[in-house]
């Protein structure tokens, strides 16, 4: 078996019975890069030498016996996790030049597992995109169809562990920035509750509504991964100090009896064919597996798109006036400061980052406050107690992650509209403040990952892994490899 | 047509913390240019507030001595606008539901004690400053300094319920009061621990119409909040005379010049775009805390100078200057309390040790006279060991060399002379030295008593004690 081909679990096993060391995973994987690279872009920078020394470390902690399941392992993080030492570039020319002082608490607690850091990870600039096109750093390609766009903003992130570029990454999750691109490319990634991992470090898009998460082969190393990065962090005030349960421990109990609901608003009529299918099989394995099915309607679903693109543009627009040239990153030549601001801030910035500091300078403008971020809040509550009354009938939900299969790199990129309606399904769950975790339940006819959504209760991921660990036992989807 | 001042003021109050609003810096005045930072009060990417529960204390503290409510669910926001000195391009304050609101301060203007409204009460992290020339490194251009970025402020905001400058200086004066009193601000005003914004108007006596009104930016003393806010209502009023209108604009005082100018009108003022810091969680603040904090209070200012009046029978005058800051009220009880008499104490303090403390340059905390060396030095007055003259130079002493004041009056010999026989001896010598003078009282010339008096205390060198002088030398003179 390839080194490159291996769970988190599979080559733990491999590094504790000494049938491989670190650096010669870490060896494999920086050789995988190289190979696969020129295709897929699921790179923008690869750290080979910080990779090796962290290995030989590693390679030591083992000998000494202390072999965390995570020690050894060779992973990725999106650009928008801060790398001390590090290029950390948000896919923007701003940072472009941007080597961070300290590292992101959620990075640094993988790290502190042993964890070895292959490079950081393509991703939509600033996290505003669903298709990785915003990146100034080029496109990501889906491994599985290279025209094939690999979904955003995590698209690094996701097509790195479907190209087997790294055993596992980190991606981050505003609108569904894990979930979808890891429906598109084939595996599974999981956006925890709001508070559950800390945010300090990773470089804000929507403060109140981002969430760092782990996107995997299978579910175990989903666990795995959670149960490392979760927890409070007094460096985040909006983190929250409530018991990291052993997510490990209790996969295995099955789905009998489990209540899932399926919201009436997510199987809409216009939803792709192939994607309706794999819906319907899901269904029935899981019916299979003894868990029941309930109808439920969440109402307000129709305006989470609208609110969230109010509330998270308004953040973004706050969250990146830092970026003014001043004390880091780029910083254009220019005659006095607010030349300087005007051209650090166009040059540095793309397209789809200006639009949406455009939306939220004009949501929180005066005189428009109340009618569109109030607004937007209001309905946003409407939203979570949506969730909150269905859940008290359901223990999980299972919908789509996405409408569609992966679009075709291109196809979408001049339509901001139909671009932000390709994450209708995952937007709720982020108002919501919720978790849910997307995981690979189907192909396409023309071969392309389609993923299953399950939606659990606030700081119910210990039930959203067992069912979707019940499900990967049932199916062997996340078998499946990219041919690449 | 005469015309009604109308002024509003916002205060700045730099808090008394060891450490920043949102990040574990020193909030230590003066140090290398950035060298009191890390990646929260330098706004780097990722990093994240964390509130300094501290801050929330001395608010807390504030309110109450203001008479404020304390708000139970308070909200942090962000203030956006650019500038160099604010490394995140947004300001951490407090926009709706500020920590203490609706609160009142009586202020006394001559013979007059007038309530002023205080609005509200927020919590804010100061911005850095701009450092322009030299010191901000090679080149001609300027340097930012993130020092003082992130360090915590209340900004008091009172209710244009003052009518005039003294009104306004003496709401000031009565608010420095406090925050030194509670000991949450050094009161600095030159180094801005403590600076004001003014919003002055002016309307036609008689009239309910407020005028606009101008915005006078950081006046940083007393006399300049009144110098501005004269310089301004005049010009607002000459500018109306004139048939001119006000403009509501921001202006800035000019110290050397003593005149207000424009800084910046409405249409160029900045549209902050405020809206809850989601960075932060609400401020959730139970009626238990407000009452601990209550609990901590001292006795303030005001409390005390009723207390002084009532119990120990100090008039009003003197209740007022011994309260004047906590340390001197301090003092002077700690003197009372060693068995010093009230009256004498305060009379010392106001006296002396003023004096003293102003001639020398130091505060009442250094005073090198104890309170307990003060009564000492009292009571070696009120059991007639020494007079009262004696004693300000035993306090000299006292002063310069931290020796009790008993040992002084021994090592020097000051102890007074009570005793006639030896005093009848100096008298008797005095009155045969002088023998015209001694015909010139008995010649109805009472005017030359004193004479004898000086010329018998100065051959005792002071130590004899007045009122048996006094008493001898009528006898001996009516021969």
């Amino acid at each position: 078996m390839n080194i490159f081909d291996m769970t988190i679990h599979e080559l733990h096993t491999a590094l504790k019975g000494k049938q491989v060391s670190s650096v010669e995973a870490t060896a494999a994987m920086l050789q995988r890069i190289e190979s696969v690279e020129p295709q897929v872009g699921s790179f923008i920078t690869v750290t080979p030498e910080n990779a090796l020394a962290a290995a030989r470390a590693a390679d030591q902690q083992i000998a000494r016996g202390e072999c965390h399941l995570l020690t050894g392992i060779p992973m990725a993080v999106k650009d928008i996790f801060l790398t001390e030492g590090v290029l950390t570039t948000c896919g923007s020319r701003i940072l472009n030049n941007f080597i961070p002082p300290y590292s992101a608490a959620s990075w640094e607690k993988l790290q502190d597992r042993g964890a070895v850091l292959l490079g950081k990870l393509n991703q939509d600039e600033f996290a505003m995109g669903s298709s990785n096109e915003s990146s100034a750093y080029g496109t990501t390609r889906n491994p599985w169809n290279l025209a094939h766009i690999p979904g955003g903003s995590s698209g690094g992130s996701a097509a790195a562990v479907a190209a087997r570029q790294a055993i596992a990454t980190l991606g981050t999750d505003t609108g569904g920035s894990i979930r979808q691109p890891a429906s598109h490319c084939g595996c599974v990634g999981l956006k925890p509750t709001y508070g559950r991992v800390s945010r300090y470090g990773v470089i804000a898009y929507a403060s109140s509504l981002d969430q760092v998460g782990p996107l995997t082969r299978d579910v175990s190393d989903c666990a795995v991964m959670l149960e490392a990065i979760a927890g409070h962090d007094p460096k985040d005030s909006t983190s929250v100090d409530t018991p990291v349960p052993n997510y490990s421990a209790n996969l295995k109990s099955g789905v009998k009896g489990l209540k899932i609901g399926l919201p009436k608003e997510y199987f809409i009529d216009g939803l792709d064919t192939d994607v309706q299918m794999a819906m319907d099989a899901a269904i029935e394995t899981y019916r299979r597996l003894g868990a029941e099915f309930v109808d439920i309607s969440l109402p307000h679903t129709d305006y989470a798109v609208a609110t969230y693109y109010l509330i998270a543009t308004a953040e973004a627009s706050s969250n990146l006036a830092r970026y003014d040239g001043v004390r880091f990153g780029h910083r254009a030549e220019a005659d006095g400061l607010l030349d300087m601001y005007t051209k650090s801030r166009s040059e540095g910035f793309g397209v789809e980052v200006k639009r949406r500091i455009m939306l939220g300078t004009y949501a929180l403008s005066s005189g428009y406050y109340d009618a569109y971020y109030v607004k937007a809040q209001k309905v946003r509550t409407l939203i979570m107690n949506d969730f909150i009354s269905a859940f008290a009938d359901v223990d999980v939900m299972l919908t789509p992650v996405a409408p569609t299969p992966a679009f075709k790199i291109g196809e979408k990129i001049n339509d901001p509209l139909q671009m932000y309606l390709s994450d209708i399904f995952t937007i709720p769950v982020n108002l919501a403040g919720t978790c849910a975790m997307s995981l690979p339940a189907g192909f396409s006819a023309s071969g392309l990952p389609i993923g299953l959504q399950l939606i659990g209760k606030p700081f119910g991921e210990e039930t959203i892994l067992r069912a979707g660990y019940a499900f990967e036992q049932a199916t062997e989807w996340h078998t499946r490899k990219a041919t690449i | 047509m005469k015309y009604q001042p109308v002024i509003g003021l916002e205060v700045h109050v730099q808090l008394l913390t060891d450490t920043k609003i949102f990040c574990g810096c020193s909030t230590k005045f003066g140090a290398e240019p950035n060298s009191q930072t890390c990646p929260v009060c330098l706004g780097l990417p990722g990093a994240l507030p964390v509130l300094n529960k501290k801050v929330v204390e001395f608010a807390i503290k504030a309110g109450l001595s203001t008479n404020c409510s304390i708000t139970p669910r308070s909200i942090f926001a962000r203030k956006n606008y650019f500038y160099p000195d604010l490394p995140k391009g947004y300001q951490i304050s407090q926009f709706e539901d500020p920590i203490c609101q609706w609160g009142w301060l009586d202020i006394k203007v001559g013979e007059e004690t007038k309530r002023i409204g205080i609005t509200r009460i927020h919590m804010e992290e100061d911005a850095g400053k701009l450092v322009h020339g030299e010191l901000s490194g090679p080149g001609d251009g300027s340097g930012v300094d993130l020092n003082r970025a992130c360090t915590p402020l209340l900004e008091v905001v009172s209710e244009p319920d003052l009518r005039s400058s003294d009104e306004a200086v003496a709401y000031l004066k009565q608010l420095h009061q406090i925050v030194t009193w509670l000991g949450i601000c050094d009161g600095n005003m030159e180094e801005g621990s403590f600076r004001c914004d003014a919003n002055v108007s002016v309307m036609p006596v008689g009239s309910d119409k407020l005028g606009t009104r101008a915005e006078i930016k950081n006046v940083n003393s007393f006399k300049f909040v009144k110098l501005a806010i004269e310089y301004e209502i005049q010009r607002q009023i000459d500018l109306i005379e004139d048939g001119g209108t006000v403009v509501q604009e921001t202006r800035l005082f000019d110290p050397n010049s003593g005149k207000t100018r424009s800084m910046r009108s409405k249409e160029e003022a900045h549209d902050y775009r405020y809206f809850p810091d989601p960075d932060l969680v609400p401020l959730v603040i139970s009626e238990q805390w407000i009452e601990r904090s209550r609990g901590e209070l001292p006795e303030l200012p005001e409390q005390r100078q009723q207390r002084f009046m009532a119990e120990l029978g100090l008039p009003p005058y003197d209740a007022e200057v011994l309260t004047a800051c906590r340390a001197l009220a301090d003092y002077f009880e700690a003197g009372v309390a060693a068995g010093g008499n009230a009256k004498a104490v305060g009379n010392w303090v106001m006296g002396e040790i003023t004096r003293a403390l102003n001639d020398s340059g130091t505060s009442i905390e250094t005073c090198p006279v104890s309170p307990e060396q003060l009564a000492e030095l009292l009571k070696l007055i009120d059991n007639g060991t020494i007079s009262g003259k004696i004693a300000k130079t035993v306090f000299d002493e006292m002063w310069r060399s931290g020796k009790a004041p008993q040992a002084i009056v021994e090592e020097q010999g000051l102890i007074q002379v009570s005793d006639s026989g030896a005093i009848e001896g100096i008298i008797d010598e005095i009155i045969a030295a002088n023998a015209g003078q001694v015909e010139e009282y008995r010649g109805g010339k009472e005017k030359v008593f004193g004479f004898f008096v000086g010329q018998v205390m100065k051959a005792s060198k002071g130590k004899a004690n007045p009122t048996v002088v006094n008493e001898l030398l009528l006898n001996k003179l009516k021969g």
